[in-house]
């Protein structure tokens, strides 16, 4: 019988928590990063690209053990953050920082694609009719990369609730705190018997992660009409 | 009035005109890859001109010698494109409300009911502009142009992409305005018969060189 567990259901309510905060906060982020990729030529542009993109290629508990020296409760940038309020060691915020520093080169990529894809003549147009570079990007340049951002969005989303070698090494395994689906899935597999139980829980990562991803085509797909103007 | 004097090199071709125009249509006339298009995109603000001096009335847009350069959304100066640039996320009553909403004024329900009936455009207010004919698309364009209430309306080629039923279709939209809203134009074409019906004025460019000026007989 398809049964969850409390502990299984909060494992649940915490992947969609730690990935929907990481992808909302994480977006902002990307969208100027991902600007400032597509149309600024600067030195060191090449570095701050690789730095971006690092967290695909190393191995995900590196970047979690980097994540560790900076914001754990002794690091870097931790201890002022802490001074704060703001905590992210072993707490679930930190589940969501790990997530959304391993989903950003996804994003940033999308959203760097979509903006590269608008057609500066718009934005001309745009000036002529009175428009400054403000409004300019947040009227024509925003809306024309919108399927580029949805795109971008998923994907975060997507990978976010997967992520699991960057969060486990930065806050640990904690139910109800830092225990996200993979998580959970994980620590049951290491118990006799537990398989059978696990199976519940990756039936329902499936349909989160189909969920998704049909709620992105049928975004997309609309957004795309729009942009090109039907 | 404006008055144009500009350099600007561009790859192995230069650019250097100067010619003023006074108010009514001024035709800049010549083939293609002549800079015509560059001329304007420097009135208007979108290219920047190696130096030189651009000047509408008494206020100066461009001057190299003193470090003027308008920006190119304070200018006020309309501009419809060879290719209408419809902001394609946007419904054409939008489209149409851009310049008016963009500059914060009030609506102008009157001027708009005028610019749309001069235009035969009122019944397209609702579409979006991938539903609309190219010879749809260039009246909203140049309706557009003219509701950001423009003091100098720049035309590069707009009827070059319709064919020629839709040219004879259109182009009595442009006597008619040159006739009753007496907004001095500049219109770039590379089409003597377009020329003929609208200019009072013709300036001949050929390869960057203002050629020659005077009346519609010149050509």
């Amino acid at each position: 019988m398809f049964e969850l567990s409390a502990e299984e259901w909060t494992a649940v309510a915490l992947s969609l928590r730690v990935a929907a905060v990481s992808t909302a906060v994480a977006l902002p982020f990307g969208i100027a990063i991902a600007w400032v990729l597509a149309r600024k030529e600067f030195p060191g542009k090449a570095f701050l690209n690789a730095v971006i993109y690092l967290p695909l290629v190393l191995p995900p508990v590196v970047t979690g053990y980097l994540l560790l020296l900076a914001f754990g409760r002794k690091g870097f940038f931790g201890e002022t953050l802490a001074s704060i309020g703001v905590v992210f060691s072993f707490r679930w915020t930190g589940a969501a920082l790990a997530c959304g520093v391993m989903a950003f080169p996804l994003m940033v990529g999308a959203i760097r694609l979509s903006i590269e894809a608008v057609d500066r003549k718009f934005e001309d147009a745009a000036a002529t009719l009175g428009a400054n570079r403000m409004w300019i990007f947040l009227t024509v340049t925003l809306p024309l990369t919108l399927p580029g951002i949805i795109a971008g969005a998923v994907l975060a989303f997507a990978r976010a609730l997967g992520e699991f070698g960057a969060t486990i090494t930065f806050v640990s395994n904690i139910p109800g705190e830092t225990q996200t689906i993979s998580a959970a899935i994980y620590t049951l597999t290491q118990v006799p018997g537990g398989d059978s139980k696990a199976l519940n829980l990756v039936i329902v990562a499936i349909l989160i992660s189909l969920v998704a991803l049909v709620a992105s085509e049928w975004f997309g797909r609309r957004a795309g009409a729009r942009v090109h103007g039907v | 009035m404006l008055s144009v004097a500009v350099k600007k090199k561009l790859g192995a071709f230069s650019l250097d005109a100067k010619f003023d125009s006074a108010c009514g249509v001024t035709a800049l006339f010549g083939p293609s890859g002549s800079g015509k298009t560059s001329i304007i995109g420097m009135v208007a603000g979108l290219m920047k001109p190696d130096s030189g001096h651009i000047a509408i009335g008494g206020e100066v847009l461009f001057d190299s010698a003193t470090g003027i350069d308008e920006p190119a959304h304070k200018r006020r100066v309309g501009y419809v494109f060879q290719d209408g640039r419809l902001f394609p996320h946007l419904s054409v009553a939008r489209n149409l409300d851009y310049g008016r909403w963009m500059s914060g004024a009030n609506r102008d329900e009157l001027q708009l009911k005028q610019i749309t009936g001069l235009l035969d455009i009122a019944h397209l207010l609702r579409r979006r502009p991938g539903a609309l004919s190219g010879g749809e698309r260039q009246r909203v364009a140049l309706g557009r142009a003219l509701l950001m209430k423009p003091r100098l309306l720049l035309l590069d080629e707009p009827l070059a992409s319709l064919d020629a039923a839709r040219k004879s279709e259109i182009l009595p939209y442009f006597v008619r305005l040159r006739d009753e809203i007496k907004l001095p134009m500049i219109y770039v074409s590379h089409d003597a018969s377009e020329v003929k019906a609208l200019a009072n004025r013709i300036v001949m460019i050929e390869a960057g060189r203002v050629a020659a000026t005077g009346q519609v007989d010149l050509i």
